[in-house]
């Protein structure tokens, strides 16, 4: 059974004083998450992703199509109980301390007496917030809000969890923290879904992604062949001044600075290149595959001569 | 009473007390300690007068100010700092979450004007020490103060699950000022015909009557306060809360949490 | 996917609900409290320390007070004296608050001087009342009258009453009738043909209903009082004529002393009561007459005024 299934999944938004103009959020999704992966949405600010996380929690209302949560709708309790939410920044409630928010949550979530405050315990020792466990959240760092907000997400052990850019605004290693977490919930058998724009976040942690843009779905699929769609590039790395005509004519863009010189070339014309950097003995220092952000990738989706090779219309 | 709704109002309770709200009750203090020293001073027949009325004019005003202030940012807050939503993310309804609101912000003035009271009969103590019979009035007023504040908190509620704080301020406030010349808008409207008088008529019974629940100069002469009146008063506000509420909870059933 | 049906289904049904028994409940609370806003004017020691409060705002104030008593005096709940206790400090911090509403003082002369069971039986609050609006409205003929008015009713005081409707005669706009009762006031004082000039003056330039009802009250009363006068001497006349009393209205018309059946300004005949009184039909309906009622009669207490104009 698929964890998650959306089934055209749409939303358009009335703007306007007088509710007029239409604003189109999210074009008809289909999409499919099976239990047990970590399957990361992808897409550049404004592309729909929070909507469609909206939607699946209940909070927005879909223009159109449905939903279905481990088999059941959205919106049915015993459905609620199975999942956990991370919202995009979240600020909580200052005046609370961590322990006081996660037994809170806990009574929301129906856990009772014994087990809750067990639970409560377990929580923060896993997201190392035991030693802030009586301190009030207004004095958390925005890397411990995070983890917080992973162990109300958590707390009541549901089947699948969503986060809304759960690495958003965090130093490097706070990233890591919340990717090591969500490694440990997959682990446990968890089917976490989670929105980023960060590819490298993607890369790293994600079974399947799918990517969105302006509202509409562009690619599903498995990471490595997506990222390698958008790997397609190579930067290789000589010492000198000197380029080649043969390098040119390969298509590829040097550029010389101080004493190196690097040139992107498409990977397709790798082994070409190598060639041509022997024949003229050059010295090869390195060779590094290129990565095209997201942005350049929907920017060669809509540019049909296409600048990164591979890119599909 | 599902526990959720419970605990959605103990939390509350606790956010205003953690916002330091129960000051307003320093200011309370100093307010009357002050008022009846100086009542004390004067000594001109009137003090009990001066203190009763200065009391329990002073716990209505602290206590709609409160219920404004916070009532209009119950909704609007928690959507601000997205805690709103990992709260409907868990199995708990958005009815649930408006009636549990509703009672911890009517929990925190009844505890407040419980201490505010008790303010007011100190203060009483000093200028005339000695119970009468018609101190007991004084109670009924206090309720009835109550009921008005049950009455403002829904109608801040009801703003606040759809419009800003500064208008949600506006408008309760406006229905407050209002609904205390209730009455006389009532007499108003009989004085009108046709179209204006049904018009004034409906407005009339629809904005919150303050007034009939206002028995401070009553019982400030030691007049007594019919229970039939008590019981009518009591009946009125629930059903009037429980409208605001009602409509508090269509809205935001319907509104999508952007 | 959709707003849940039952909730809302259920939140309406309550609304509504609610809706309608607030309604129900507001009506009867106003029903206990009826002039409970009135009964705070007797708390309220001081005009002055009103007009402080309201902040710049007293001529609106003054409409709600006004309002109010209009609201009030016109429930037929409270009756008698009890009824008009308010009335005094009512109008002092109504007029204290707006001192040109004219409305207030022709009420005030009208109802405050008045004795109970009309009125609050205060003629010297009236005069009061009267000569401070004179003193805030100096150019208003109708307080002249207003005071006159009282002054010849109620104090009987008719030397004062003839240099009020004087003093009020000579201002711009002035009624003809002001000049006329100030010259009647020396030869007819007292009489009927005075008091029906003064009742249909006020009959005539009051604005307030209720006044205009008791006016046509008063003018009914002395129409009565004329009647009743009239209809003894026929019957005396009679009596000397024939020896005895007439049995019937018939017996004096065969007799040539009677036209026709007479009867009173509500439309019923006189009665001809066997010891040749006369006495009306309906004398509950007939309030402030002096004559035509039978002995022992006590008149209701708070006098049934006509509805219609």
């Amino acid at each position: 059974m698929a964890a998650i299934e959306i089934l055209g999944l749409e939303k358009t938004y009335s703007v306007g004083f007088w509710r007029k103009r239409p604003k189109l959020a999210l074009k008809p999704l289909h999409l499919a998450v099976e239990e047990g992966e970590i399957f990361g949405f992808l897409g550049p600010n404004g592309a729909g992703k929070t909507t469609t996380l909206k939607m699946l929690m209940g909070l927005v209302y879909p223009s159109g199509g449905s939903a279905r949560i481990l088999g059941k709708a959205i919106n049915d309790p015993e459905m609620k109980a199975q999942i956990g939410f991370l919202p995009e920044q979240p600020y909580f409630y200052d005046y609370l301390t961590g322990r006081e928010l996660l037994e809170y949550y806990g009574q929301l979530s129906g856990l009772s007496g014994k087990d809750r405050s067990r639970r409560v315990g377990d929580m923060l020792n896993r997201v190392g917030l035991r030693d802030a466990a009586d301190v009030q959240l207004r004095k958390f760092s925005k890397g411990m809000l995070q983890r917080i907000g992973i162990a109300q997400s958590i707390l009541h052990d549901p089947r699948v969890v969503v986060f809304d850019e759960p690495m958003s605004g965090l130093d490097p290693m706070g990233r890591r923290e919340v990717r090591d977490l969500m490694e440990q919930l997959k682990h446990e058998g968890k089917t976490v879904f989670f929105s980023t724009h960060i590819l490298a976040d993607a890369e790293a942690l994600c079974d399947r992604v799918a990517i969105i843009h302006l509202g509409e779905l562009h690619r599903v699929g498995a990471v490595a062949e997506i990222t390698s769609d958008l790997c397609a590039r190579v930067e290789l790395v000589w010492p000198g001044k000197t380029v080649p005509a043969s390098m040119k004519a390969l298509g590829a863009e040097c550029r010389v600075s101080g004493d190196t010189v690097r040139a992107v070339i498409s990977k397709a014309n790798q082994d070409a290149a190598l060639e041509v950097l022997r024949r003229e003995r050059l010295h090869l220092v390195s060779l590094t595959p290129v990565r095209a952000s997201l942005e350049e990738y929907f920017v060669a989706q809509l540019n049909p001569n296409g600048v990164a090779a591979g890119a599909r219309a | 009473m599902s526990p959720r709704i419970i605990h959605i109002a103990l939390n509350t309770f606790r956010e205003a007390v953690r916002d330091r709200v129960l000051y307003n009750l320093i200011a309370f203090a100093l307010l009357m300690s002050g008022g009846a020293v100086l009542v004390g001073q004067i000594s001109i027949d009137i003090e009990r007068l001066v203190v009763i009325n200065l009391g329990l004019t002073a716990v209505s005003l602290f206590g709609v100010v409160i219920a404004i202030f916070i009532g209009i940012g119950l909704v609007s807050k928690e959507i601000e700092r997205r805690t709103l939503y990992t709260v409907l993310s868990r199995p708990v309804h958005r009815w649930e979450f408006i009636a549990g609101k509703f009672f911890g912000l009517a929990g925190t003035l009844v505890v407040n004007t419980l201490l505010m009271a008790a303010g007011v009969f100190v203060a009483l103590w000093y200028v005339s020490p000695h119970l009468q019979k018609s101190d007991v009035w004084l109670l009924v007023a206090l309720y009835f103060i109550v009921l008005q504040f049950l009455v403002i908190t829904s109608l801040a509620l009801l703003f606040s699950s759809f419009s800003s704080p500064l208008l949600s301020a506006v408008f309760a406030f406006s229905l407050f000022a209002i609904g205390s010349f209730a009455e006389d808008l009532r007499g108003f409207a009989g004085m009108t015909h046709g179209v204006e008088r049904w018009l004034a008529t409906a407005a009339a019974y629809l904005v919150p009557n303050i007034s009939a629940l206002n028995v401070i100069s009553q019982v400030a002469h030691e007049q007594p306060v019919s229970g039939q009146l008590a019981l009518y008063n009591t009946g009125y506000a629930l059903f009037y809360s429980a409208m605001a509420l009602c409509g508090a909870v269509l809205i935001f059933e319907r509104r999508d949490l952007k | 996917m959709k707003p849940s049906p039952r909730v809302t289904a259920g939140a309406t049904l309550l609304l509504l609900t609610s809706m309608v028994l607030s309604v129900l409940l507001l009506r009867q609370v106003d029903r206990l409290r009826a002039g409970a806003t009135l009964q705070e004017v007797l708390y309220l020691s001081s005009p002055k320390a009103i007009k402080r409060l309201s902040l710049g705002y007293s001529g609106l104030v003054a409409d709600i007070y006004w309002t109010r008593a209009v609201q009030y005096f016109g429930n037929k709940h409270h009756t008698g004296e009890e009824h008009y206790k308010l009335l005094a400090p009512l109008l002092e911090i109504t007029t204290a608050l707006d001192p040109k509403l004219r409305v207030a003082y022709e009420y005030g002369s009208n109802f405050l001087a008045a004795p109970p069971a009309l009125g609050a039986g205060m003629p010297q609050e009236a005069i009061r009342l009267i000569q401070f609006g004179i003193r805030n409205n100096p150019d208003q003929w109708h307080l002249y009258y207003d005071l006159g008015f009282v002054y010849y009713l109620e104090l009987k005081d008719y030397v004062a009453a003839a240099k009020a409707f004087e003093a009020g005669s000579r201002l711009p706009n002035a009624h003809p009738f002001m000049k006329l009762m100030a010259g009647n006031m020396a030869q007819h004082a007292g009489d009927y043909q005075m008091a029906r000039m003064l009742w249909t003056a006020t009959y005539e330039s009051a604005t307030e209903k209720v006044v205009r009802a008791n006016a046509k009250a008063h003018l009914r009363a002395i129409t009565v009082d004329q009647d009743v006068i009239a209809l003894d001497d026929v019957v005396a006349k009679y009596r000397d004529e024939t020896g005895h009393l007439p049995n019937s209205f018939s017996e004096l018309m065969s007799a040539g002393l009677l036209r026709g059946l007479p009867l009173d300004p509500l439309g019923h005949p006189y009665v001809l009561v066997s010891d040749g009184s006369i006495e009306v039909n309906d004398p509950d309906n007939l309030p402030f007459i002096q004559k035509g009622t039978p002995p022992g009669y006590v008149p209701p207490s708070s006098p049934h005024l006509p509805t219609s104009d």
